[in-house]
């Protein structure tokens, strides 16, 4: 071992003198700063741009725009801008999608944290994430394309078997061509499917293993167990989970656009043909011109605005779930 | 103290059958019922690729890929060759512009702003920026930009397209930084560097693979993106390789031929989807390959 | 008798340096850092409070007392590493060389470059062997050859004969032995005057704290170094001086602050100590 020779200092070190970099550092600073600003100055700009815009509309229709839901851009008489069958369309559609997905989505993930074995658990993250990365407009052509023409066959006999029913039996009207809500409803299903089956499962894994533990040490079947531990935790997170489930299926237009069959109208009969709100814009915008394009704009905001509701309310309800159970874990 | 006899019991059976016929036959049938969800997630699945791929191999040739569009969609033949362009030039060009900002974004809120105000802001609105409709983020470029400039471009679908990616590639980007344990900051820090070179020295680095893992995913993404790109990329039948001048993508070609009755745009829309559907499969298993074997193993 | 002048190479003579009182016995080496009144605060809670202290130079001092009564705090004051806790605030002066660190016109920056850590889990940056030693040289712009130092600096951690042949090799292919090792090479590289180690073996097996051991007693020759560390043997073992914290409840908060105890050579801490409290501690009966 070399001997070591003590290192000497001299009295009063200058520690004030800016070490090499310094100045970087605060450009640094200043340069990731501008870039996370950028975010709050497009997202200014686009709710300045969009509802300057759609002011025109807004200003002629008045309050009619959330009242009525006739919608004759062009009449003779003057522009009606009734946005509510639009509205209704959403909402419907999105209905049947949630209907549809959240009981398959929560199976999935219950499969994946509880039953399936550990190999397969990649499979099925694979096959959840190739669901997720198939664009939206392949979706609506195979929706338009295959879907569309040959469930007419299902949508006749199920109006045959429950049309008479009272009430519900209103739901299933005669089917007039495959373009429907019903159809717009199950193609949005499962392109939503990979966001609440991701949420839900990161909400399961949560659930205090503890717990699980004690019910099997109980005696407790699996299902029991499940049933008695793992969903009362994970109901929260699950609901939370549903409505970004449903942001994103508001939202969506382009799958929707193509089979929704495009004629704006308030029935109950889910195999009729109808209008959403995104699918509108993207179906008019192109020959509309003036207060209908406006109008179409104004469309767009009112969206803007229920989906970052929505959002914001399924995200608060996510991250209270998770605070809550990572805090006692 | 008398001691009593232990009573007596049968011989210990821990067998299933012990179970009550009630408890077991609940607990099959909620484990078929769960696994059955699994499967009816898979038809679809292999429903549209298998369809996909299946009707639009009839079309796919090289000369698919390479000829022009047809101006009349009842015309039988012809290609998406301009449309794969005007996808990859959107595309592409979205992601030089959302990507270096996002890592840069991300990297204020968790390496330098983390928990002050300004970033809390930011960190809630890029979440609130996820939740756009895509279509509002074309009405968007199509108000302030298409509208100014009086055409549509591809540059101005690549805006748009680029609004869609930052807020995704900053949430990805930031998780990453947050894996990248304090430790290595300190031990950094303790050696006299400043931030800004901790940052690019020892954070980014290791970070690194999960963070262009992210980026490709966001890439995957936007090349399949149809509404922002329908108001303002307009619509071309040679490729166009001008930033200024209209374009075309294979999302917004899929949309226009969708619709159509006749047979040549359906085949053609076909064609573009699994174009489509290969170009964004390959970017997400890429971007899977990226992130497990490049890692930095601990 | 004490004795502060400077070694013969210093540069400007330097005023007299007021000789340090209640100077026990020989070999009083010149003060490296003169702690007074010293009071860190997270927030509103006070972690340690009203510590004096010198630390001498090419002395190992060790840190030693229960846990939460301040030890690494104390120690993080030396290069200003509590900085980086949101919250925390510096009451008093810690003297380094007459410069008072917590000065508003000095650098962090500058005050790490001269002062070193080693920290209890090995962290040594995903690169090479070679490009983590080579980091803090990098930084200061060191001239003269890269190499040389790394070697230097491998040696001094007794690691190179282990690793001469795989410079290249991730680091984090060596075990957490040799990563610490690797941690005090890389903290040696830019030849501080001092060595911060906090519980620097507590991650370890015995055999590599053993290493580790005997490396300190080693480069003491040529750096100053402060040791945090909750064994208690290894501080009679390895340190010159001792100072033993404890905690004292606030009766106002019901929260607890840690003061400096006891503050003296090694051998009268251990075997004759003037506090009770520095008693029950090292003879086991309570901590």
């Amino acid at each position: 071992m070399t001997t070591l020779t003590p290192i000497t200092i001299a009295e009063r070190p200058d520690l004030t003198i800016r070490a090499r970099g310094s100045r970087l550092d605060a450009a640094f600073r200043g340069l990731a700063l501008a870039a996370g600003l950028v975010v709050l100055a497009v997202l200014a700009l686009i709710a300045y741009s969009t509802v300057d815009a759609a002011l025109p509309a807004l200003r002629a229709a008045g309050l009619e725009f959330v009242t009525s839901d006739r919608w004759a851009p062009n009449a003779p008489d003057g522009p009606h801008l009734g946005s509510l069958a639009f509205v209704y369309g959403t909402a419907v559609v999105s209905s049947i999608a949630l209907v549809l997905a959240v009981p398959v989505s929560v199976g999935i993930a219950l499969f994946a944290t509880e039953i399936a074995p550990r190999r397969l658990r990649r499979w099925i993250t694979t096959a959840v994430d190739l669901l997720a990365a198939i664009p939206s407009v392949v979706y609506g052509l195979w929706g338009i394309a295959v879907l569309a023409p040959n469930i007419t066959g299902v949508y006749g006999w199920m109006h045959r078997t429950f049309g008479d029913l009272p009430v519900v039996g209103a739901l299933f009207g005669p089917a007039s061509s495959g373009r429907s809500f019903m159809t717009a409803g199950i193609v949005l299903a499962i392109m939503i499917v990979p966001i609440i089956t991701s949420i839900t499962r990161e909400v399961l894994v949560t659930v205090p293993r503890g717990e699980k533990e004690a019910a099997l040490a109980l005696g407790a079947t699996r299902w029991e167990m499940i049933r008695g531990a793992v969903l009362p935790h994970s109901f929260g997170g699950t609901v939370g989970a549903t409505m970004l489930g449903l942001g994103r299926a508001m939202g969506e237009t382009i799958a929707v656009a193509l089979v929704i069959g495009s004629r704006p109208q308030i029935v109950a009969n889910l195999f009729a043909t109808g209008d959403a709100m995104p699918a509108v814009i993207v179906n008019q915008f192109g020959e509309s011109s003036g207060t209908f394009r406006s109008a179409l704009i104004a469309l767009g905001v009112f969206l803007f605005v229920l989906t970052i509701v929505v959002n914001f309310m399924g995200r608060v309800i996510v991250n209270r779930v998770q605070v809550r159970f990572r805090g006692a874990a | 103290m008398a001691l009593v006899d232990p009573p007596v019991r049968e011989p210990l059976d821990l067998t299933r059958a012990r179970l009550s016929t009630r408890r077991r036959l609940a607990d099959r049938a909620a484990t078929a019922v769960i696994s059955l969800a699994f499967v009816v997630a898979l038809v679809p699945l292999v429903a549209v690729v298998g369809y996909v791929v299946t009707r639009g191999s009839g079309i796919m040739s090289w000369e698919f890929l390479t000829s022009d569009i047809p101006r009349q969609y009842r015309v039988d033949g012809g290609g998406m060759y301009p449309a794969i362009v005007g996808t990859l030039l959107t595309t592409g060009l979205a992601a030089l512009m959302a990507i270096p900002l996002g890592v840069l974004g991300a990297i204020y809120l968790n390496e330098l702003g983390r928990q002050n105000r300004t970033a809390r802001a930011i960190r809630f609105l890029a979440d609130v920026m996820t939740g756009v409709p895509s279509i509002v983020m074309g009405l968007f470029v199509y108000t302030i930009w298409v509208l100014r400039f009086e055409r549509q471009s591809a540059f101005a679908g690549a805006l748009a397209l680029a609004c869609l990616m930052l807020p995704i590639v900053i949430r990805s980007t930031e998780e990453m930084l947050r894996l990248v344990p304090d430790e290595l900051r300190q031990g950094s820090l303790a050696l006299g560097s400043h931030r800004w070179r901790t940052i690019t020295s020892v954070v980014l680095p290791t970070a690194l693979s999960g963070i262009i893992s992210g980026a490709m995913l966001a890439i995957a993404r936007a090349a399949g993106e149809t509404a922002p790109l329908v108001f303002t990329v307009g619509l071309v039948y040679s490729p166009s390789w001008s930033l200024s001048d209209s374009s075309t993508a294979l999302s917004a070609q899929i949309f226009r031929n969708a619709s159509q009755p006749f047979a040549g745009a359906q085949d053609r829309a076909f064609g573009a989807a699994l174009t489509l559907i290969v170009l964004v499969f390959a970017f997400t298993a890429l971007s899977r390959f990226v992130a497990s074997r490049l890692a930095i193993k601990s | 008798m004490s004795d502060s002048t400077p070694a013969p190479t210093a540069l400007a003579p330097s005023p007299a340096a007021a000789p340090a009182v209640d100077a026990p016995v020989a070999h009083e080496q010149p003060t490296v850092f003169d702690v007074q009144g010293l009071s860190v605060h997270y927030g509103a809670f006070r972690a340690v409070r009203d510590v004096d202290l010198q630390i001498r130079r090419n002395e190992i001092t060790a840190f030693i007392g229960p846990s939460g009564c301040g030890k690494s705090t104390v120690l993080r004051c030396f290069n200003r590493m509590n900085d980086l806790i949101e919250g925390a605030r510096v009451e008093g002066q810690v003297r380094y060389h007459g410069v008072d660190l917590y000065d508003p016109a000095v650098q962090p920056v500058e005050v790490r470059r001269r002062i070193g850590m080693v920290f209890q889990k090995p962290n040594p940056f995903p690169k090479s062997i070679y490009d983590n030693v080579a980091y803090g040289p990098r930084i200061t712009g060191q001239k003269g050859n890269l190499d040389e130092v790394v070697e230097r600096s491998l040696r001094a951690a007794a690691l190179w004969d282990e690793v001469k042949d795989r410079l290249k090799r991730s680091a984090l292919s060596l075990s957490g032995g040799q990563q610490q090792r690797l941690c005090i090479a890389r903290a040696i590289a830019t030849d501080p005057e001092v060595l911060l180690m906090d519980e620097p073996c507590s991650a370890l097996d015995p055999i590599a704290t053993a290493r580790i051991e005997d490396l300190m007693q080693e480069i003491k020759q040529r750096y100053t170094i402060i040791i945090v560390t909750h064994n208690m043997q290894q501080a009679a073992r390895v340190s010159d001086r001792t100072a033993f914290f404890t905690t004292e409840v606030n009766p106002s908060s019901d929260t607890r602050t840690g003061v400096l105890v006891e503050y003296d050579l090694t051998d009268r801490v251990f075997s004759n100590p003037s506090d009770e409290r520095t008693e029950n501690y090292v003879t086991g009966r309570f901590g």
